[in-house]
């Protein structure tokens, strides 16, 4: 029966396009603890995952599972009350958790960059597209000279779909998307190999949501560069990425190929998360869930989704159930999947 | 001679913006001519759905008496609701109630949760004493799911965005109203939740005869718990009918690109053609505008250029109707 299963994950997808070559990031044993006064909300529990050079990650999980966190974390940027207990994250084979903050500006923007949530609301109102794209560029390589910067910009506003005019306009005389799309093009200014999108469509339209998405495809395939996009929209994460991490209150729980994550989801969250999804094709009938989270003070020994697995037993309510590998490209962090696991590793 | 329980006749809001020293005022037109029945029964879930700019926000606040019409009426159980005695305009403020889309805003922080239901309970006098108030929320909350020992006595930020949103679901249903007026109800709330919400919404249709308006711009939600689904684009009705001919079947250009649009979660199933950039381009009509997506459409024809707005065309002989001169009938 496990081969079985087996055989079936395998039949989703091959094998071989997940064995890893050459990680451009690689994310170890992250920890990280917002202080408050009645004791460390465990916000990041030590997470493990790499991304692939050309790959776009996502990483999804309801709100407050540490998704956000964990990105700030991996640009260090976290903010007190909140601090990195302990982990390594490996950029380009660089580890940047001790790095001073003048080896930090080095790595910013030119190795990693950022999309903010929201971004497109923190555009300078008084700036117009090219004086905000140049200041982004100069912040971090200072001595670039004018002409330079004047064909890169106008490289990249083609780049990311926007008309040469755009450079003269301002923030308000823009759309949405085309705001957004600023930001896409401020974040790919210095040509960084990872970039990380948190929730970069969310207040979009649907139909701006299709076109920002496909400028993001296209800058992918382009560039060859490789993204984390954070979110939670399952539809939208389908259209885009290859894997998809999943995270509940701290923990990864299941990394997976897009393709076999949508189809046979492992872990009974993804699952809730996979058959919650409201469908625009099939009307179906809805999908409860019950159950809150646990304090993230106090999680309780073994699987922190305990209190609300329909399929939890009893060695979930004592032991930590790691995140492990089922075949590669497929880990997930549930007790129900260890014989596949001891699988893995014979 | 019976009313339907809402009738919007023809509502028109025009807001004025802008202006220089020396004039030239500009108009927008948030909503025109916009009708619409909502029977006494059956009980019913009417989609309003639309984009940001569509309108929906501005009628559900016409509806609920925020704003005023430019022209129009809105009539609850056949009174005009601007022209209501003190005694009627109490009964509407209490037959028709509203669930809105931030479920923290609508808190006030420093009060526990329970100030919400003591409030509504005392304005309009629903408890004779105490056991009776508590039992009054206790139900409520149950068909929320929540029980109030749970809840009561949290503040507004020790409960999740669902919870919060389902009290606010609850305090509108303990005044036993016959309308629901929801505005984007779920959007804010996580995704594995939703369904919680929406499930409500079906039960107190199906159990307590309650009539929803959902307003939304979410179509894969709408498709799910709606009706009717009326469609609005710059303040007009282009498609409306019942939601699961009009969502399996659209007839509008503007529809067909929105629902193709909507991400479909299977990797497999990736977005059809590549979108042009044009069909992000839009300008605002004025009143006198033809088609307002004639900029976006790409089965535009001349006489779209005409200047009226489209009417709505009946699609054969259901409810069923488009705003789009490709079904003038010939």
């Amino acid at each position: 029966m496990i081969t079985a299963q087996l055989e079936m994950l395998k039949s989703l997808e091959t094998e071989s396009r997940w064995k890893f070559v050459d990680p451009i990031l690689e994310v170890k044993d992250l920890r990280v603890h917002y202080a408050t006064p009645s004791g460390d909300v465990i916000a990041v529990n030590g997470i493990s995952f790499k991304v692939n050079k050309g790959e776009i990650m996502g990483l999804v999980g309801e709100s407050g599972c540490g998704k956000t966190t964990t990105a700030m974390a991996i640009l260090r940027l976290v903010q007190p009350p909140g601090r990195i207990l302990g982990g390594e994250v490996r950029v380009d084979n660089v580890d940047i958790i001790p790095l001073t903050p003048s080896e930090l500006r080095n790595i910013r923007w030119r190795k990693l960059a950022l999309i903010p949530q929201g971004a497109m609301n923190s555009l300078n109102p008084i700036m117009q597209v090219y004086d905000q794209i140049a200041d982004s560029i100069k912040a971090h390589e200072p001595r670039t000279p004018e002409k330079i910067i004047k064909e890169r910009i106008a490289d990249l506003l083609s780049l990311v779909g926007l008309p040469a005019r755009a450079s003269k306009l301002y923030p308000h005389e823009l759309s949405g998307g085309m705001k957004q799309r600023v930001c896409i093009a401020m974040a790919i200014a210095l040509n960084p190999p990872l970039i990380i999108a948190d929730e970069p469509t969310s207040a979009l339209d649907v139909v701006v949501q299709r076109l920002v998405a496909q400028t993001i495809l296209d800058v992918k395939q382009r560039l060859n560069v490789s993204m984390i996009l954070i979110g939670h929209d399952m539809g939208l994460q389908a259209q885009l990425v290859d894997r998809i991490a999943v995270m509940y209150a701290g923990n990864i729980v299941e990394i997976s190929p897009a393709r076999i994550i949508y189809k046979e989801p492992l872990h009974p969250y993804t699952k809730l998360l996979i058959s919650s999804i409201p469908s625009i094709k099939v009307r179906k009938p809805l999908q409860l869930t019950s159950g809150l989270t646990h304090d993230l003070r106090n999680p309780p020994p073994g699987c922190v989704f305990q209190e609300r697995c329909p399929n939890v037993f009893e060695r979930c309510r004592k032991e930590f159930p790691f995140l492990g590998e089922v075949m590669p490209g497929l880990e997930v962090a549930c007790h129900l999947y260890d014989d596949l696991k001891m699988q893995q590793s014979i | 001679m019976s009313y339907p329980l809402l009738e919007i006749k023809n509502a028109t809001k025009i807001y004025s913006r802008g202006g220089t020293f020396f004039g030239s005022k500009k108009q927008v037109i948030a909503l025109q001519n916009f009708s619409i029945k909502i029977e006494p029964e059956p009980a019913t879930i009417t989609t309003i759905a639309g984009e940001s700019g569509s309108g929906k926000t501005t009628l559900a606040s016409a509806i609920l008496g925020f704003v005023g019409l430019t022209s129009g009426q809105v009539l609850y159980k056949g009174s005009d609701i601007s022209l209501m005695s003190k005694q009627q305009h109490l009964d509407y403020r209490r037959e028709v109630q509203a669930v809105f889309q931030d479920p923290y805003e609508v808190y006030n922080p420093f009060y526990r949760v329970k100030h919400v239901f003591e409030v509504a309970v005392n304005n309009f006098k629903l408890a004779k004493n105490r056991n009776d108030k508590r039992e009054l929320i206790e139900n409520a909350l149950n068909v929320v799911g929540l029980r109030g020992k749970e809840v009561l006595e949290k503040y507004p930020h020790q409960l999740s965005g669902g919870q919060r949103q389902r009290m606010m679901i609850a305090r509108a249903f303990l005044l036993k109203p016959r309308l629901i007026v929801a505005d984007e109800p779920v959007s804010m709330v996580d995704v594995s939740l939703r369904s919680m919400i929406l499930d409500i919404m079906l039960r107190m249709r199906d159990d307590f005869k309650i009539s929803f308006l959902y307003i939304t711009h979410d179509l894969s939600t709408a498709y799910q718990i709606g009706d009717q689904i009326h469609i609005l684009y710059q303040g007009l009705v282009v498609e409306r009918g019942k939601t699961t001919n009009v969502i399996e079947n659209p007839k509008h250009p503007y529809i067909q690109l929105l629902i193709d649009s909507v991400p479909v979660p299977d990797p497999d199933h990736i977005w059809n053609e590549k979108l042009e950039l044009s069909a992000e381009e839009e300008t605002r009509g004025d009143m006198n505008s033809a088609c307002r997506f004639y900029a976006r459409c790409n089965k535009k024809q001349d006489c779209c250029l005409v200047k009226h707005p489209p009417i709505l065309y009946k699609m054969d002989g259901s409810d069923h109707e488009v705003g789009c001169h490709l079904y003038k009938p010939l």
